[in-house]
């Protein structure tokens, strides 16, 4: 069975938002991580940056990236949904069942 | 009250509250036993998640570990959050929407393939046995000094608790006591830190209290005192002092975070909630929990390290009366005297308590001027930072009863967890996956007890006898895991052209390959005297210690199950519309097998 149409579509865009957030997820743990001494010349909150990402900033950061993917993904769901099966009602996928 | 009846009140209320839980929360089907019959609520989800995935070793170390390692510690709190990012992203929803019980039942149905199946058993065995008995020790010590029972009591309580509710609720029970447990553990962590940074910086919220100006007048920031006060005494700078070379704390971090998203014990509490939209954002509200106690724990490191200087420097440093004199120290440091953990000599026979950096060569030089003869805390184990903190600040007794109960819930929910998935992984990936298909619900259910009451008791033992090897070993659990379980759930999900030969010969590769680096470093098996190279920075490949390996592994791994995926068959047509079908949201219904 050859993918969809929609099905592509859906995991074209699943996987580029995954990506991009991937890379931001890397800078703000890996490269903030690197060059912490650099970023502890600025001051956030009265915390030297570079520590403040390690204290609170990147948790912060990934709670983010994981509330951006999950409304983008509840989003693109639904409409993968209408596009796939337009017949069907507009709810959201039943709790349970096929 | 005295303090250790009161202990006994709250930590039996608890206890009494897990069992309650536990008989109401009965599993009466396999489905209930493996995966809580799959209708836990994400929110709730996200709490048993985040008690589960908080360990002994969060509770009570991690503090600790950022008092001594300030900013070099932020390697352990990065890679130990940063993997929920993974797990949301990458596997959560996609295990979730293929709806099984188990991971190697994943493994085994996606590379079509039983030796698959098995190879993934012993990498999760191996992964949860090595974390389960650090675990186990963790009980057993915070029993013996909390209730004063003797190790071996303590441990035998926790397991014959464990052993009820887990072998009657399965996963089930485990995830309602779970929840409670992360009740008791969030705020005996989180109320001592706040009455301490009341007292320090008169904000309550210790994430705020952390970036405050001190309380004591001075006009300083919290943080830019601490590093007054630690560089004076010869320590390393507190906000940007690292423990290990920039690549070596990369490669780390990174072992971590593969493994954190590796772990099959946290990857199968997503196998709970109702639909793939659900574990998606289980895996977020997990990581709110996780970062009440993680953004906490910052604080509480910084405020007690400065506290505990506070209270051995009184005075200016290098003046005669600027140290505390040894006959006044406060109740708190002779109770953790007694237990081994704190240890004072005079070495310059003043009767003053001198605690500095001695290695400091600069520091040296200026204490031989002030008569000082060395560092004279001779041991400050970093284990007592969380433990200690309620009575350093001087608490009243329900907050120290609180934190043992806190401790116990940490170890004890984690556990449930880890022995859960070792004893799915033989009930039904081994049992009713390969040795015995027929076998009939109700006998499966009974395996899954048995297993389960066998996983106990080897746990036990191993925590009674501990291999020399217990307490470094839990980053090498997460090494295990990220070299073997992550790189082939990532390949069977984003490489549709993943086939079975790739998939095995990549989980044995990275597994063999993490081993024999930490066996060539530390033993083989761990046995001092049989690892060929010394355990010592120019011995290391690049610089990187045998605990970050992991993440190498995983690369190895990688690497081989492609190169062998592109010399082999790609995978039958069945298969790829599987991968197809896990990769759309539609019809992701109960973990129904």
């Amino acid at each position: 069975m050859q993918p969809r149409p929609a099905q592509r579509t859906y995991w074209q865009r699943n996987t580029r938002l995954t990506a991009a957030l991937l890379c931001v997820w890397f800078a703000s743990t890996f490269v903030a991580g690197y060059f912490a001494d650099e970023l502890n010349h600025f001051t956030l909150f009265n915390f030297p940056f570079g520590f403040y990402l390690f204290a609170q900033g990147s948790l912060l950061i990934y709670l983010i990236i994981i509330g951006i993917y999950v409304s983008y993904m509840n989003r693109l769901d639904r409409d993968w949904v209408r596009e796939s099966a337009p017949g069907e009602p507009r709810t959201r996928f039943p709790a349970s069942g096929e | 009250m005295d303090l250790k009846t009161l202990t006994y009140i709250v930590v039996g209320a608890t206890f009494a509250l897990y069992l309650g839980i536990a008989f109401w929360a009965r599993a009466g089907s396999t489905g209930e036993f493996y995966v809580a019959g799959g209708g836990i609520h994400p929110i709730a989800n996200g709490m048993a998640t985040g008690a589960d995935w908080m360990s002994a070793a969060s509770f009570i170390s991690m503090a600790g570990l950022i008092a001594y390692n300030g900013y070099g510690a932020s390697l352990f709190l990065m890679g130990w959050t940063g993997g929920y990012v993974l797990l949301a992203m990458l596997l959560a929803p996609y295990l979730r929407k293929f709806g099984k019980f188990t991971v190697p039942e994943f493994i085994g149905d996606r590379f079509y393939s039983n030796t698959a199946r098995i190879v993934a058993v012993i990498c999760l065995i191996l992964a949860s046995i090595t974390y389960v008995i650090g675990q186990m020790k963790g009980v057993g010590v915070a029993f013996s000094r909390f209730l004063e029972v003797d190790y071996d009591t303590g441990l035998y309580i926790g397991m014959a608790l464990v052993f009820f509710y887990a072998t009657l609720g399965g996963m089930k029970g485990i995830t309602y006591t779970q929840i409670a447990q992360y009740v008791v553990l969030i705020f005996a962590y989180t109320i001592p830190a706040m009455f301490i940074s009341m007292n320090l910086t008169g904000n309550p919220l210790p994430q705020l209290g952390l970036g405050s100006t001190m309380a004591d007048g001075s006009g300083m920031t919290l943080l830019a005192k601490l590093n007054l006060v630690v560089t004076e005494l010869g320590f390393k700078e507190y906000t940007t002092q690292t423990m290990a070379g920039r690549f070596d704390m990369f490669v780390y971090t990174m072992s971590l975070m593969i493994g954190t998203a590796g772990l099959p014990h946290v990857i199968v509490r997503f196998f709970t909630v109702p639909k793939v939209s659900d574990a998606r954002s289980s895996a977020g509200w997990a990581l709110v929990f996780i970062a009440i106690l993680y953004t906490t724990a910052p604080a509480v490191g910084a405020m007690a390290r400065l506290n505990l200087h506070a209270t051995i420097q009184t005075g200016e440093i290098g003046s005669p009366e600027g140290n505390l004199s040894y006959e006044a120290r406060p109740q708190w440091f002779k109770n953790w005297e007694k237990t081994g953990l704190l240890k004072f000599e005079d070495k310059n026979g003043d009767g003053r308590i001198q605690y500095y950096n001695d290695a400091n060569p600069e520091m040296a030089k200026k204490a031989e001027a002030f008569g000082w003869k060395g560092n004279e805390m001779v041991k400050v184990d970093r284990d007592i930072i969380v433990l200690a903190n309620p009575e350093i600040a001087k608490l009243p007794h329900w907050v120290i009863a609180l934190v043992a109960a806190g401790g116990l819930a940490a170890a004890l929910s984690t556990a449930a967890g880890l022995l859960l998935a070792i004893s799915s992984a033989i009930s039904h990936d081994l049992l009713k996956g390969v040795f015995m298909k027929g076998i009939s619900e109700k006998s499966e259910l009974r395996a899954g007890r048995i297993s389960m009451a066998g996983a106990i008791v080897v746990a036990g033992y191993l925590g009674l006898n501990p291999p020399g090897f217990a307490a470094g070993t839990v980053a090498i659990a997460f090494g295990l895991a990220g070299a073997s379980i992550f790189p082939a759930l990532m390949l069977g999900i984003f490489y549709k052209r993943m086939n079975k030969e790739g998939a095995i010969a990549g989980m044995i590769a990275g597994i063999s390959v993490t081993m024999l680096y930490v066996f060539q470093h530390k033993g083989i098996l761990f046995i001092k005297g049989t690892e060929f190279l010394g355990d010592l920075g120019p011995n290391w490949f690049l610089g990187i210690q045998p605990n970050a390996f992991g993440a190498i592994g995983a690369l190895v791994n990688f690497g081989v199950a492609i190169m062998v995926a592109k010399m082999t068959t790609e995978p039958p047509q069945h298969i790829q519309d599987l991968v197809e079908s896990i990769r759309t949201p539609r019809g992701a219904g109960g973990a129904t097998h």
